[in-house]
């Protein structure tokens, strides 16, 4: 994985990468005020006087925002530190009313943690690698600045302002754009699990600050630059691979790399020195006086503990071991936390209607999920979350197949008129006559009639072309219209061949 | 520690406070003599000591997460938060442009 | 028939509820008054003489109908200009905030009023309430009602930085004003004036809506003409706020009806730190004669040590500005308050050519400071060590509490002093807090109470300063002072 190297004019480079993510808190109303959070209201309407920093306004915090953090570190095997506090972080914008952000610095919510990344997602058990958190803090969200309504002016809304954020900070782990794609996606993966954060990144619910430095192999870390707010796993690649290449010319062209706030730009690719941000920062931090230390007892602990769900490795390892997928089946399955809950519903539908235990249906489940529905669903171009199918719905038509009522090939037909019609499986089935026939008569006959058209076919069978026994079994389903029980047809089909 | 002009000016350019040349050179003494006193401070041994961080023992009370629960600290009051604004415009504050 | 201006809290409150005299015509006579002095004291920003009419005939209303009215009802009152009071412009005495009218009241405003008070205006003070003198504001000093004996006729400074509350309680403008005490606020203006006021435990009145000027130490806190009303406006000001994390979740005693002058049995501790080097003979002898009235009031008088009070003055002066740097940050032209945009002014250029115009010099010298000693490098050397040193004077007090109940001072060097006298040099104004600012630096409450007349014609306050949440053990103190110092003296009205 980490043998990523760019090669410059002068030899190789290796890349070194740390992320600072920023994920916003899910929770009704703002980390230090009751002002609601919700996406796209009105400019300034979800506003109070308290994030619009009005003289003799306080900060309360909320304690929806500590406990999402608290079981966020938990959820990445983080040390939860029972006493924190806030500071603030003194710096002049216009979306940053109070001229500061009360944030954490000198003692964060959460500590040194950890996520376990795979490069290859086709091979969930292939090779890993941890990457190290160095902490998590909450902190409050500035507001937005519009430039393009008014020719000399920019506007204000201060409707983020001061919502609630968790500062993800990774160690400078990574070393490959691949690994730095892999690691916000599981980490987007695990906060999505955990509820604390809903992952919208093109509603901008998730930010990367991208830290970028160059060297030599096994030299010291170079200067690195910050490339700020970028809002995609894709972007986030694109941004090291451009800022990697753009330090390995700027070093081998006889410079030197500038420690500085760089932004990216989705358009080109490319990142560009952020001249806003070249101030000379001193931010000036210290503990913030209306606040008192925070100070969180094991019941609290404890409490967001019991909240826990299933986290994607333990769910990967559980359907793995437990349901007997394949490493790849549990890797799709539980990558993103709407996907497991939704092949959750199913399989539980699924072995209700059919009368087994989930084991027994879980691949024909799993398999039917991630290639039969997902390629249909792709084809209409919606996710499974807009799925006409219901796992309900799903799990009606696997229990058909599971309890011999259709076949495979039926079910493919019955889930096509299913999508096309919006009625239910047992309908289709029962009103289109697709029920399977284990009639041995009907399915003798037409074993006789391939056998006698194949005749040469059945001569080389016989001398030894065993691969030939599945064209029998396709000509007799074929014959049969696919509602033949494929049991009975090979058992036929064994018996007359010999 | 002492300051000098420099310092001073660059101290006033972090805390965005505009000072003129007569200004500017009139603070530098007044810092100094206020700095100058302060740092007996640093005769106190604090080895050992914790710096405050409540006045009086007292922890962190959290709040419920409930939209607008007190109107005085929820939203939905743009007309109120505007009020005041040197520059309000269609719903929003206006300021200087901005070039990021 | 008595002057009703001449009434304080407990008086006007009874007077009305018993129907001596109505409410309106207590309100319509401070009216008056301040019409009257306005010119020559500019104790008041902005009057509101028909707020003070409308509470009041409410409050008429009420006995009318038979309705409680309150435990302040029909007591017109002075607000510092520090607390946002919705519809009336709010100030801070600076420039920056000229024309600011709130949408919003603040948690202690808001109980005086829910406790039948009228406001009467919004009273001067020192710019953003840092000053000693009341000489900051951008509204113009407040003047001292009182005069040296010395035939001169030198204007007199009211203490700063609640020297608005205190020249108008002084001068018969109001019976009673809040004040703020973030360094000794509320108690050296009221020993300037020969008036009492409380500063109580940090914690127990919300801050919510007082413009902040350093958050760990702002505590509002009544100022009125004796012990007694002081006792009963605090407890109207008191009691936890949800909106104030730093607020005491505790229930509000009943400091009024507890209050009782007789010490037998406790303990007034004298702090020798606070004999200093050359100290005011008159403040010396103040002293002195207050802890002779608390002993004939039963205590037992002991000496006691405050080991780091040198240090606490020069602690403050990190804290306080460090606080107050980003407690004004807020303060930038975008949302309210003034703007200063010069021509092709970017938006960064528009903060410092607002900030250069909407504060004073004092302000800007303080928010530099607190730039200086928060920035990279020096935090620790400066802010850290001073909160270390906030430790060790917490625990010099904490220390004390276990031999005595409540410790006897001194509230400010010197009687008042002349206008101009200490504005060249910052340093020397800054040391007239230096009796205040230790009990404020521990959170702790403490209470200045006339102590009598120096030679020069002028009022001394005591000190007393009580363990956290002890504000009885202070007021009881208080009021074994007041009945043995019997002080009845009040300026002569030359305005
Ligand atoms: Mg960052
Ligand atoms: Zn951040």
């Amino acid at each position: 994985m980490s043998n990523y190297r760019i090669q410059g004019a002068t030899g190789e480079w290796e890349v070194v990468i740390g992320l600072e993510v920023h994920a916003q808190v899910t929770s009704q109303s703002k980390l230090f005020s009751g002002s609601a959070t919700a996406f796209g209201a009105e400019p300034n309407s979800q506003v109070s006087l308290v994030d619009a920093a009005m003289p003799g306004m306080l900060p309360v915090p909320n304690r929806e925002c500590i406990r999402q953090a608290v079981r966020t570190g938990m959820a990445i095997d983080a040390q939860i530190n029972k006493w924190s506090r806030f500071d603030r972080k003194n710096y002049f914008y216009a979306d940053l009313p109070q001229g500061y952000q009360i944030s954490q610095l000198y003692h964060p919510l959460v500590g040194e943690g950890r996520i376990e990344i795979v490069l290859d997602d086709k091979d969930p058990e292939g090779s890993t690698k941890t990457i190290g958190i160095e902490r998590i803090h909450v902190e409050q969200d500035a507001g937005k600045l519009m430039h393009d309504q008014h020719p000399t002016m920019s506007y204000v809304d201060l409707n983020r302002s001061g919502v609630a954020l968790m500062e993800i900070v990774s160690r400078p782990d990574m070393r490959s754009p691949a690994e730095a794609g892999a690691y916000v996606s599981k980490l987007r993966s695990i906060l999505r699990y955990v509820g604390s954060c809903d992952g919208n990144m093109d509603q901008g619910s998730m930010r990367c600050d991208v830290n970028v430095s160059v060297r030599r192999p096994g030299e010291p870390f170079g200067t690195r630059t910050e490339t700020k707010n970028v809002n995609s796993v894709r972007f986030v690649m694109q941004t090291i691979e451009h800022e990697a290449s753009r330090q390995v010319d700027v070093i081998e062209g006889g410079g030197t790399v500038v420690q500085e706030t760089r932004l990216f730009d989705p358009g080109t690719g490319t990142t560009r020195s952020m001249r806003s941000k070249e101030d000379a920062h001193d931010y000036r931090y210290f503990p913030d006086p209306d606040l008192l230390p925070l100070e969180l007892d094991d019941a609290f602990l404890e409490d967001c503990r019991n909240s826990l769900p299933e986290l994607p490795d333990a769910k990967r390892h559980r359907y793995e071991n437990e349901l007997g997928l394949s490493a790849y089946n549990a890797g799709v399955l539980t990558a993103d936390v709407d996907t497991a809950r939704w092949f959750e519903l199913l399989l539980a539908q699924t072995a209700s209607k059919a009368g087994k235990q989930p084991a027994e249906v879980a691949k024909q489940a799993a398999n039917w999920l991630t290639s039969e529905l997902f390629g249909a669903l792709n084809k209409l171009g919606v996710s499974l979350e807009e799925s006409p199918i219901t796992p309900e719905k799903g799990g009606e038509l696997l229990a058909l197949v599971a309890d011999g009522t259709i076949s495979g090939s039926i079910a493919k037909q019955v889930l096509e008129k299913m999508l096309e019609t919006g009625d239910t499986a047992g309908a289709i089935v029962e009103r289109e006559g697709l029920k399977q026939t284990s009639d041995t008569g009907a399915i003798e006959a037409a074993v006789d009639k391939v056998l006698a058209d194949n005749a040469d076919k059945v001569e080389q069978y016989k001398g030894g072309k065993q691969a030939l026994f599945g064209f029998f079994v396709g000509q007799t389903m074929k014959a049969m219209q696919g509602k033949a029980n494929p049991q009975v047809v090979n058992e036929l089909l064994k018996q007359k061949l010999g | 520690m002492s300051v000098d002009t420099a310092t001073v000016a660059k101290i006033a350019a972090l805390a965005r406070i505009k000072l003129g040349e007569d200004e500017l050179e009139a603070m530098v003494p007044e810092l100094n003599g206020i700095l100058a006193w302060v740092e007996q401070l640093g005769e106190v041994d604090v080895t050992g000591v914790e710096p405050m961080t409540a006045v009086i023992p007292n922890t962190l009370r959290l709040r419920d997460d409930v939209i607008d629960a007190d109107p005085l600290t929820g939203g939905n009051k743009r007309d109120a938060v505007l009020s005041n604004a040197p520059a309000a415009e269609h719903g929003f504050f206006g300021v200087p442009k901005v070039i990021e | 028939m008595t002057d009703l201006t001449d009434l304080g809290v407990a008086a006007i409150r009874d007077g009305v509820a018993a129907g001596d005299f109505t409410a309106l015509e207590v309100a319509e006579a401070f009216n008056a008054n301040i019409a009257a002095a306005q010119g020559a004291l500019n104790a008041f920003i902005v009057a509101t003489p028909e707020k003070a009419i409308e509470a009041a005939r409410a409050i008429d209303a009420r006995r009318a109908k038979g309705e409680p009215l309150g435990k302040m009802g029909g007591v017109p009152i002075g607000m510092k200009d520090l607390f946002a009071t919705k519809g009336v412009q709010t100030t801070a005495a600076s420039h920056m905030l000229e024309g600011f009218v709130p949408e919003y009241e603040s948690t202690v405003s808001q109980k005086l009023w829910d406790a039948g008070c009228g406001m009467l205006g919004k009273l001067n003070l020192d710019q953003f309430a840092m000053g000693s003198s009341n000489e900051t504001s951008y509204f113009g000093n407040v003047i001292n009602p009182w005069k040296r004996n010395d035939g001169g006729n030198a204007s007199l400074a009211p203490g700063g930085s609640s020297g608005g509350s205190s020249s108008a309680v002084s001068a018969r403008l109001c019976p009673a004003a809040t004040g703020t005490d973030t360094g000794g606020s509320i108690r050296q203006p009221a020993a300037f004036t020969g008036i009492t006021g409380i500063k109580p435990t940090y914690g127990r009145c919300s801050r919510w809506g007082i413009v902040a000027f350093a958050s760990s130490l702002d505590q509002a806190g009544p100022m009125a003409r004796d012990v007694t009303d002081c006792a009963i406006m605090l407890e109207a000001m008191a009691g936890f706020d949800p909106k104030d994390s730093t607020s005491l979740d505790m229930p509000v005693p009943e400091w009024e009806a507890n209050l009782s002058g007789d010490l037998a049995g406790k303990k007034v501790g004298i702090p020798r730190e606070y004999r200093m080097d050359g100290m005011n003979p008159d403040i010396a002898k103040s002293w002195d004669q207050g802890a002779e009235w608390l002993r004939d009031a039963g205590a037992e008088v002991i000496d006691i040590s405050l080991p780091h009070t040198k240090y606490a003055l020069p602690a403050y002066y990190i804290v306080a500005p460090a606080e107050a740097s980003s407690n004004l940050a807020r303060y930038d032209g975008v949302r309210y308050g003034l703007r200063d945009l010069p021509d092709g002014a970017g938006l960064q250029d528009m903060y410092a050519a607002t900030r250069a115009a909407g504060f004073g010099p004092e302000v800007k010298r303080r928010i530099l400071i607190g730039t200086y000693v928060l920035s990279a490098g020096f935090y620790d050397a400066y802010y850290t060590q001073a909160q270390k040193v906030r430790t060790l004077i917490a625990l010099d007090f904490r220390n004390a509490f276990t031999e005595c109940d409540v410790i006897l001072a001194p509230t400010a060097p010197s009687a008042a002093f002349a206008l101009g006298e200490k504005t060249d040099d910052p340093l020397s104004m800054y040391l007239n807090d230096v009796f205040a600012v230790p009990a404020s630096l521990a959170g702790l409450p403490a209470m200045s109470v006339p102590a009598g007349l120096d030679s020069a014609g002028l009022p001394l306050g005591l000190q007393l300063i009580g363990n956290m949440f002890d504000e009885q053990g202070v007021l009881n103190a208080g009021l074994a002072i007041e009945q043995r110092a019997g002080f009845t003296a009040k300026p002569e009205k030359w305005w």
